[in-house]
């Protein structure tokens, strides 16, 4: 098992490398630079090239990739170009947030996807089992964008149910020592802070939730129409156990094993999906942050942003195997 | 060995498949049969001629959508096919006990063993917790399954063929059962397995007293242990009899098939082996005379013209309007 994760961990080293010069190229192939986005469009040469010489623009992309990443293996990822504040400084403010997103997004989406698939399955062909399968499509096909604005205008706007954006109220008197505004809340004594963060993330979470929504619901669903009609279920009808506990131990034990993959790989997504859902909510997260710099062609920003994200996405995949292997006694690594 | 008040007492069974926009299909058509206390019976047939559901239906397991099951399934005098659910999952595993055909299958991939056996003694005799454990380990052992304690922890692919089926067999005695239903319980064995999983089965009837339907294909297993022989063919009953008298004497044309197409170790080398002609999907609808005019040899003019009734006469039924005569039954 050690061997395995270590094995698993080591092939990160490769991957972010890999990454690492397609996006150095990449951003550099852009039109622009981020000298021009931060001087604007009637920027005089002269103040372009000060700025390229500040920030080592004009080294060759090699030497600029070597200084990159004898400093990125330290943590350092230099100073955004836009804020001028360090990288990692900018990412222990963001990531919180969208972590934070990501988690009410995952406990939407799964709290009522597989509920909601194991009873349209056993309902199958019934009313619940027709709305699900189309709900679900309509929620892979429904931009985000789009969702998050209606959501935003329905609730937020028409009803007032829901703050509008942000994470927390400005007004509102909070500390926050670990950048989990729900968990600071708690550990601060401010619960009034946590409910006041919550309240700002349900309508972010059911955009950003959505999609992973109608994936879990559709592989919940054919996963248990799958099982019900599998010999082992039959034997546990002929050993007369109660239904409870069927469908506990013997249908969605083994119902649930894809899912539970389909959920690592939503998860590893939402990281970036989140782009579109922290525009329109204003949210103070990873996506917005990536949203700007791109906009400014913020290098050292997009460069650290994005390697994190790729590496998160790997550990994410790789706790969803080893939770795998203990779910599924028949992957158990060895 | 019996009483004379059946245990089980199969009237007039019927299952019907029905899909929408598809032809229904009569899977099994009127087939009745009796099981006293410890008697061990035996359906035979092909593939396809309805033992397995018929045996699904006495246990209530068939789905419940697109499936109409008609008849009457009396076990100690309750319908099991009317009795409410809940009552009927009483019965099941404490009663009336399965085998089935795949032990792969048919245990729980992600469960132990130990598990799938305890949650039965769970269920219906109220032992938790270590007693149940120990009791299970018990079952194990009284199986032949070697170090039961540790296979208790260990997982259906962990075990071999054998070992699977033998769990299964443990799970389905756990309640001591007052019948046993084998749904071709060898099938998916290898030979030398085979007959050790038969020996044991015949063994376990006999110290517990559980009467046992078996239902196989295979006659050298039915030779070996059972008392009364009922061959199905296209859902229906064709011929029963004692053990003995069927297999001394086969009346019906089908039976004889069955019993010519065993191969034989005494036979001289090179002998051709005897199949029966045709398929099992080579079939008469019974309204239109008997199913299995098609392939028979003894073929007359009024089998075509309409259903044969079956006849009993001196302990024997039999469907068929121009059965065996002795003469013909050896080389059949």
């Amino acid at each position: 098992m050690l061997k395995f994760v270590v094995r698993r961990l080591l092939l990160l080293v490769p991957i972010l490398f890999g990454l690492s010069v397609l996006l150095f190229v990449w951003l550099r192939a852009l039109p622009g630079g981020p000298a021009q986005a931060l001087l604007g469009e009637r920027a005089t040469a002269e103040s372009v090239a000060r700025i390229e010489s500040l920030y080592g623009l004009n080294d060759a992309w090699y030497v600029q990739y070597w200084k990159f990443v004898s400093a990125a293996v330290q943590l350092d990822f230099g100073n955004s170009a836009r804020t001028n504040r360090p990288v990692a400084e900018e990412m222990a403010r963001t990531f919180p947030a969208t972590f934070e997103l990501a988690v009410a997004a995952l406990i939407f989406a799964i709290g009522i996807g597989i509920p909601l698939g194991y009873f349209a399955a056993r309902k199958y062909g019934s009313w619940l089992d027709n709305l699900s399968v189309s709900g679900s499509l309509l929620g892979v096909a429904v931009p985000v964008f789009f969702l998050a604005y209606i959501l935003k205008y329905v609730f937020s706007v028409q009803l007032g149910w829901f703050p509008t954006q942000g994470r927390q109220d400005p007004r509102m008197d909070a500390d926050h020592p670990t950048g989990l505004y729900v968990l600071d809340g708690l550990i601060t004594g401010n619960p009034e802070a946590s409910w006041d963060a919550i309240m700002h993330l349900v309508l972010p979470a059911i955009a950003l939730g959505a999609i992973p929504l109608a994936v879990i619901v559709r592989i919940t669903r054919a996963s248990v129409l799958d099982v019900v009609h599998e010999d082992y279920v039959r034997t546990a009808e002929a050993k007369g156990l109660w239904e409870r506990t069927i469908t506990r131990r013997h249908v969605l034990r083994n119902a649930l094993l894809p899912v539970v993959t389909v959920i690592g790989l939503q998860a590893g997504l939402l990281f970036s999906g989140a782009i579109l859902t922290e525009t329109v909510f204003a949210f103070d997260g990873v996506g917005r942050f990536i949203a700007e710099a791109i906009s400014n062609r913020d290098y050292a920003v997009l460069q650290g942003f994005i390697l994190v994200i790729a590496a998160i996405y790997v550990i994410v995949n790789l706790l969803v195997d080893v939770s795998y292997g203990l779910i599924d006694p028949r992957v158990r690594v060895r | 060995m019996t009483s004379t008040e059946p245990l089980l007492d199969v009237r007039d069974l019927s299952v019907t498949f029905t899909r929408k926009g598809g032809p229904t299909v009569r899977a099994v058509d009127g087939v009745s049969f009796t099981v006293r206390p410890g008697e061990t019976v035996s359906l035979v047939g092909e593939s396809g001629s309805g033992k397995s559901v018929t045996s699904l239906a006495v246990m209530g397991l068939l789905p419940r959508r697109g499936v109409q099951v008609g008849g009457q399934v009396l076990f100690d005098g309750d319908d099991l096919l009317t009795l409410p659910r809940d009552r009927l999952r009483d019965i099941r595993g404490r009663d009336i006990a399965m085998v089935f055909q795949d032990p792969m299958s048919s245990l729980n991939p992600v469960v132990p063993i130990g598990v799938q056996v305890t949650e039965v003694l769970e269920r219906h005799q109220d032992l938790h917790g270590e007693k149940a454990r120990a009791a299970a380990a018990d079952l194990l052992a009284r199986v032949g399954i070697p170090d039961p304690t540790r296979r208790l922890k260990e997982y259906p692919h962990q075990l071999s063929g054998g070992m699977r089926q033998r769990a299964l067999i443990a799970m389905a005695l756990a309640c001591q059962p007052r019948l046993l239903i084998a749904d071709e319980p060898t099938t998916a064995l290898d030979v030398t397995i085979q007959a050790q999983i038969i020996e044991l089965l015949k063994e376990l009837v006999q110290d517990t007293g559980a009467a046992l339907v078996l239902i196989t294909h295979d006659l050298g297993i039915v030779a070996g242990l059972c008392d009364t022989v009922h061959v199905m063919y296209s859902g229906r009953v064709v011929e029963s009899a004692g053990r003995r008298e069927l297999f001394a004497r086969p009346r019906h044309p089908y039976t004889g098939g069955l019993l010519g197409s065993v191969p034989r170790l005494d036979a001289p080398r090179g002998a051709p082996l005897h199949p029966i002609p045709g398929s099992p999907t080579d079939v008469l609808r019974w309204d239109r005379g008997c199913a299995f005019a098609p392939r028979c040899q003894n073929r007359v003019d009024a089998c075509t013209e309409g259903p044969p009734p079956l006849e009993s006469y001196a302990g024997r039924s039999l469907r068929c309007l121009n059965p065996l005569t002795e003469s013909e039954e050896v080389s059949a």
